[in-house]
């Protein structure tokens, strides 16, 4: 007996790119702009400019300690001479992460209020996290060819999962009584969903979200073998050159930028706890 | 202050929780099936089961139960955060069942606050914006609503202690924060769900206190959920004893230690002290009995004590006076009289003590 899933599913990628080349380019157009134009803000300064800016920002809205760390981490990046790839990295992870996000949160939360959604949703995502990435690379690259494009779909349809299955569980663990209190003074739906479920799920949700950063992140450097650029193409030229020092400096800039993209999305959303 | 209008009119009314339970509803309308059956035959529970009661403006209606015994869902149906399965639910001559989602919530907005045995603080709020919350909902302006709320800290007592987290509060400050919240939307009726089960016996009797008399000077009308019968009987001016779904008495205090209903009752009243309930007008003989008992002495050689004066008080006059029986007199003159034997009895409770004397 032979069974061969890619007989079915290469004529229906065939029959997409076919029928949809329309749509297909202009996502990958939509995708493109937002990527170039997040790219060049980046670019358009000099390196000192914006590490100082970030400092400083980083500053004000977390402390002192994230200020520190974010001067290291560019810093790092900055003398490393991979100053234009770590910007084409942050750039890919931060349109990556926002479209995972968008698409996981609502998704996250219907699964928490009905039982059916998260019963049909449980397998998909559980296909998501386990077939290796680079096997669905594949497919985006025979729709949307080589490039940034097939790169990010790829990055989110990694990050989607553990973004969406600790939402779930944080709307979960939102206590009944705070539910119920919202309702018996009245409160319509909505303000009960971001006065009071939203607060109570938050911890649970910036656990998510830093998850998601960071798978985004290890995607990242497989989106390097596609032609995404940044320093994930950095990595796979220091594998097929066999150059060992160019392959761990853009390593550790990958773990730079991780660190600091992780410790500035917490300290921005989690400020009112250290109150 | 107590007045005969009835704020919240229940009547009728049944939860049933299950897979089954409509088909469970259909055979309790039709053919009046009991509790027990419809777990038998439909594998249903009944939490509620044909309740009816009245809260009257003004006054303090104590629901006592047991855990278990439906207390919970019942005051969840006053508010209509839980649907009846039959029944209705009336609050201020609206019938709860046929308001819109809209109508609803401004119902429970205006007119029926709750206090939790959770509390059920936002913990990223301060005490003040926490008592606030139920006008930010509403869309009250944020000065309006934070001077509201500090009346409501005010009247409990918290009024240092505005700015503070409530994990900073201890048990029953947090318990005050949560009936603050509750009176600063200025409801009529207020549902307490066991608000200080989870607290100190010290702490509990103070905030019982507080309580009644809080909500006596506003004019409120309250009605309190708790598994303690001492703390209904200090708290409530009309108490229902729920057992397994069922309200199997209704009354007053003295009503119903003088009277349980059935013996699970009397099991429940027995260890409850007579001393400041049961009142002289429940104990004393009838005058011509005493003056066969006692002859030759005079009527108004004897104390004297108004037929509301509770036990406590008689034993002090007879002590006090050295005499062994009191005259109880209202307007009218003399209408009986409690003798040390009718005061022993009477704390014992017994309900035939005019009987027996």
């Amino acid at each position: 007996m032979d069974f061969n899933p890619g007989a079915v599913l290469a004529p229906v990628i065939d029959w997409l790119n076919a029928n949809f080349h329309g749509f297909f380019a202009l996502v990958t157009r939509l995708i493109e702009a937002i990527l170039g134009g997040l790219e060049a803000a980046l670019l358009v300064l000099p390196a000192g400019a914006v590490i100082a800016i970030v400092v400083i920002a980083a500053f004000f809205a977390t402390g002192l300690r994230v200020a520190a760390l974010a001067f290291c981490c560019l810093g790092f990046c900055w003398l490393a001479g991979l100053w234009q790839a770590s910007m084409q990295t942050i750039a890919l992870v931060v349109v990556a992460v926002a479209i995972a996000v968008a698409i996981a949160f609502p998704l996250g939360i219907l699964a928490a209020r009905r039982a059916s959604v998260e019963r049909a949703l449980r397998p998909v995502l559980d296909v998501m996290q386990t077939v290796p990435p680079w096997v669905y690379l594949i497919p985006a690259v025979m729709i949307f060819s080589l490039g940034r494009v097939p790169a990010i779909i790829a990055t989110i349809v990694y990050g989607i999962p553990p973004m969406l299955r600790l939402t779930t569980l944080a709307f979960r663990g939102v206590p009944t009584d705070l539910k119920e209190l919202g309702q018996a003074i009245g409160a319509k739906p909505s303000t009960i969903l971001w006065k009071i479920e939203l607060p109570a799920a938050k911890p649970t949700l910036l656990v998510g979200l830093n998850q998601c950063i960071l798978l985004s992140l290890a995607m990242v450097v497989l989106a390097g073998l596609v032609g995404a650029g940044g320093l994930g193409a950095e990595v796979t030229r220091g594998l097929t050159r066999m150059e060992m020092g160019l392959g761990l400096r853009a390593g550790l800039a990958i773990v730079a930028v991780a660190v600091l993209v992780d410790r500035l999305t917490r300290g921005a959303l989690d400020r009112r706890k250290a109150i | 202050m107590e007045s005969t209008e009835v704020l919240i009119d229940c009547q009728s009314v049944w939860k049933v929780f299950g897979d089954r339970s409509r088909e469970a509803i259909r055979s309790i309308a039709e053919r009046g099936l009991t509790k027990r059956e419809i777990l038998q035959q439909y594998n249903c529970v009944v939490g509620v089961s044909d309740a009816t009661l009245q809260v009257r403006r003004g006054e303090i209606f104590c629901i006592m139960g047991l855990s278990g015994s439906g207390k919970s869902t019942l005051i969840r149906l006053l508010n209509r955060l839980i649907e009846p399965s039959l029944g209705t639910v009336t609050v201020k001559g609206r019938d709860l069942s046929r308001l819109d989602a809209a109508a609803l919530r401004e119902t429970r907005a205006r007119h029926i606050g709750m206090v939790f045995q959770s509390v059920a603080l936002l913990p990223q709020r301060t005490v003040l914006e926490n008592a606030a919350f139920g006008l930010e909902v509403q869309g009250v302006p944020r000065d309006d609503r934070n001077r509201a709320a500090e009346a409501a800290l005010a009247k409990v007592g918290l009024s240092d202690w505005k700015t503070r987290y409530p994990r900073e509060l201890s048990g029953g400050m947090q318990q005050r924060v949560g009936l603050a919240r509750a009176l600063t939307a200025d409801p009529e009726i207020i549902l307490m769900d066991e608000p200080f089960s989870a607290l100190d016996p010290l702490i509990r009797r103070q905030l019982q206190d507080e309580f009644r008399q809080l909500t006596k000077d506003l004019g409120k009308s309250a009605v309190f959920i708790t598994h303690d019968l001492d703390e209904a009987i200090r708290i409530g001016d009309r108490i229902a004893i729920m057992k397994d779904g069922v309200i199997i008495q209704e009354g007053t205090a003295e009503q119903i230690v003088m009277n349980p209903a059935d013996q699970y009752v009397a099991d429940f009243v027995a260890g409850i002290s007579r001393l400041h309930l049961v009142k002289a007008h429940s104990v004393m003989m009838p005058v011509d009995q005493w003056r066969f008992q006692a002859p030759g002495l005079s009527l108004d050689g004897l104390p004297r004590c108004s037929p509301e004066a509770d036990i406590d008080e008689l034993i002090g006059t007879i002590t006090g006076s050295g005499s062994d029986a009191i005259a109880i007199a209202d307007a009218t003159g003399i209408v009986g009289v409690v003798t040390t034997r009718n005061l022993l009895l009477g704390v014992r409770g017994e309900p035939d003590a005019r009987a027996a004397a």
